[in-house]
């Protein structure tokens, strides 16, 4: 069969950033996988928790407040500099890039620790009974989320101050921060479970 | 199929393809070490727990679980990006091949489906390896959370195995009819609401654990209502074989073999929707009939025809025609032999998951003439692997079209060049090779030396930009070797989740770390002016010529 060319691509720009780049699907796609996890262990959560008339079961204290209103304040707060590392991000602005990754990071650095005190003051233990292990769960799960995303910001950090740089790095940088966004917004729904459920139901 | 260079984020599926293998690996070595998963492919506690199962083989189930997880979901996210981004200029969504769609909305399910078994499975280790009790009804938790996370999966998955399976029918019926599926548009809406209904349905495996009534009249409605898409597919097939020019041909004769076989396995699964039917034959070999004609006529013919039909175009050889006309015989009559008395043995009575039973039962004969029907298709499938192996060599040479079919992945040779095409083709239409029979349509500018592709937009596949694709690479394999390492680790102690991660980690830095400054085919630090674009900027001029 002969071929008949109808479109030159050859002026197409190498790349794209936000939902235009092929990574902006794929970030997309482990988003959904993820929230389905978190989704499914807030179901598993009720699902306990209606089976007993009182929540939590057997006299467990609810978890202390405290701490982890705290680390959601420090959470949404750290939305800002993330947008401002997104930004200068799409705008191809190395010195702005490099300013707003580390306020990220040392954000990053406090609510881990935080988030150790969190841990402390559950007021139960993942072996005590099944309320135990589930509230343990969705916050390991979180924690999972704040600890892997400290590390590959911090190797994205560090490779945007030592090089090879060229201008696909900087569309990496903007998916990070998207990826930022749900494990920030991820956070509220399991606050409102682990905290205010055994308070308010 | 959608005209692409190459799949999205290829380290991302080398990866996964290694995940996959080390998986099966590791689940057949554990066989071999007779250390193997003997709980049930469903794992239900309290059977699974370390009370009841204190050896290794429940958590070599549960491990094995995530390897697959890990693999199929990667390959689910690849695949929607693919389809999303990558398709041919001009490739509209409704002139997406059925056959995509369908992979497209089956991947759709995995993103859904599969983390609920990974949680559950997690969950099972947790109970195992550290002594939580989401399942222990002694300490607040509950048996039947792993059913419902279980079969929240396991339900969906049904249709997992089956939806590509109905892309293949659509397929090879347009191909062979010679005409356009007929009812594109109610085909692909079935597909989709077969997803959508397909996570309605869990609760109909547990109608025998005791639920609200109002649960069980539900799901069993909800069991019964999603035969309908099914049904309208099949109406369709009907009719596109009904109004086109028929060529039979093996790939055809496995799709004739797949309608006459679901059907009769459908019609018992509208049987067993109902509830009092479904306590009447729960756990008898009924079953085992049902879920065989649905699962053998309804994912195993299809891959038989698939294989048949895309063979030339990955060998570049066809398959022998006579000798797929006896495999598919005796097939086909060793599939009907071996299942069809299963149905009289369960509503005789017979209950599953037994291998013996007394002789004063009365069940011999049609047990013997089972397992007569199951030689037949071990015969059947020796003979096909052996023409597969001989064809492959010897067989007779393909056309780039052999079946002259209409899809994109019959535009390019047989067997395809690396990267797919040399020019990648552009689309008008829904039937592209049958609408342009002479001049097919091409993209220039694209690199030839290179992993150049083109991204294009989500709706309507208009040009976007380029993209290189990264070389191949060591480290997603490593990467699976470390997260191996850390799977079958936890499997022994928690600190192997610990310890495990330093290498995960690091693999996952050398896959990530640039290796030059041109790597992603875009311009190296420093330079003046962006040249990517924002999301809302108009696109740069690439134009027609």
């Amino acid at each position: 069969m002969t071929e008949a060319p109808v479109l030159d691509v050859s002026t197409l720009p190498p790349g794209a950033f936000g939902s235009r780049a092929l990574t902006f699907w794929g970030t997309l796609g482990i988003v959904v996988i993820e929230s389905t996890v978190f989704a499914l262990g807030i179901v598993a959560y009720f699902y306990l928790l209606a089976r007993f008339p009182h929540w939590p079961p057997h006299g467990v204290a609810a978890p202390d407040l405290q701490w982890g209103t705290l680390n959601t304040l420090v959470l949404l707060v750290s939305l800002l500099p993330n947008e401002l590392t997104r930004r200068a991000a799409e705008h191809v602005d190395l010195g702005r890039v490099r300013i707003w990754m580390v306020v990220c990071l040392a954000f990053a650095v406090a609510f881990n620790v935080v988030r150790v005190f969190e841990f402390a003051h559950l007021n139960v233990m993942w072996d005590h009974d099944a309320y135990g292990s589930i509230v343990w769960l969705l916050l390991g799960l979180h924690t999972t989320h704040i600890v892997t995303d400290f590390l590959d910001s911090s190797v994205l950090a560090l490779l945007m101050f030592t090089g090879p740089l060229e201008e696909h790095r900087f569309v990496d940088v903007e998916e990070n921060s998207v990826y930022w966004y749900f494990v920030v917004l991820a956070w509220l729904p399991i606050y409102g479970v682990i905290y205010w459920a055994p308070r308010l139901l | 199929m959608v005209g692409a260079r190459g799949i999205a984020f290829p380290r991302l599926v080398a990866f996964s393809y290694w995940m996959l293998l080390f998986g099966g690996v590791f689940l057949y070595g554990s066989l071999l070490l007779n250390a193997g998963p003997d709980v049930g492919w469903f794992s239900y506690p309290p059977l699974s727990e370390s009370l009841y199962t204190p050896s290794k083989r429940a958590d070599v189930w549960a491990q094995l679980i995530t390897f697959t997880e890990v693999a199929s979901l990667a390959v689910a996210v690849s695949l929607i990006t693919t389809t999303l981004k990558l398709r041919a200029p001009g490739m509209t969504l409704n002139r997406i091949p059925i056959f995509v769609w369908a992979q497209v909305v089956t991947s759709f399910m995995v993103l859904f489906a599969m983390p609920a078994v990974m949680l559950a499975s997690t969950s099972l280790i947790l109970d195992r390896l550290v002594g939580t009790h989401f399942f222990d009804v002694e300490h607040a938790g509950d048996a039947l959370l792993w059913q419902h996370l279980f079969w929240f999966f396991g339900h969906p998955e049904v249709y997992i195995i089956f939806i590509p399976a109905t892309g293949i029918v659509s397929t090879i019926v347009g191909t062979f009819s010679q005409r356009p599926m007929f009812g594109y548009l109610a085909v692909v809406l079935s597909l989709v609401s077969t997803a959508f209904m397909g996570f309605g349905l869990w609760v109909h495996h547990m109608f025998a654990t005791g639920l609200p009534q109002l649960g069980e009249s539900f799901f069993t409605a909800a069991s019964i209502i999603i035969a309908i898409p099914t049904g309208t597919q099949i109406f369709c097939w009907i009719a596109t074989i009904w109004a086109g020019r028929l060529t039979i041909r093996i790939p055809l004769l496995w799709i004739l073999g797949f309608f006459t076989i679901f059907v009769a396995g459908g019609l018992t699964g509208v049987m067993l929707a109902a509830v009092p039917l479904n306590t009447q034959v729960h756990d008898t070999f009924f079953v085992v009939a049902h879920f065989h004609y649905v699962l053998i006529g309804g994912a195993v013919f299809p891959l038989f025809a698939a294989f048949y039909y895309w063979y030339p175009k990955i060998t570049g050889r066809l398959l022998s025609e006579r000798m797929g006309t006896w495999v598919f015989g005796a097939f086909f009559i060793g599939f009907n032999l071996t299942f069809f008395p299963m149905h009289l043995l369960g509503l005789h009575g017979m209950p599953r998951r037994i291998y013996t039973y007394p002789e004063s039962m009365g069940w011999g004969t049609l047990n013997l003439l089972a397992s007569a029907g199951a030689a037949l298709m071990a015969i059947a499938v020796l003979l096909f692997v052996m023409d597969a192996i001989r064809s492959s060599v010897a067989g007779i040479a393909a056309t780039d079209n052999p079946w002259h079919a209409s899809t994109l992945e019959w535009a390019t040779s047989s067997p395809p060049p690396n990267s797919n095409f040399h020019r990648p083709p552009t689309v008008a239409g829904r039937e592209p090779l049958w609408e342009h029979p002479t001049e097919q349509p091409i993209v220039a500018g694209l690199r030839t030396d290179a992993r150049d592709v083109l991204v294009t937009h989500v709706l309507d596949a208009e040009p976007d930009h380029r993209l290189l694709f990264p070389d191949p690479s060591i480290w997603p394999f490593l990467t699976a070797i470390s997260t191996t390492v850390l799977f079958i680790w936890s499997i022994f102690t928690p600190w192997g989740v610990v310890y495990g991660a330093v290498p995960v980690f690091m693999t996952m830095i050398g896959w990530f770390w640039p290796k030059s400054a041109h790597q992603g085919g875009t311009q190296p630090w420093p330079f003046a002016d962006r040249s990517l674009p924002r999301p809302n900027e108009a696109p740069a001029a690439g134009g027609a010529i």
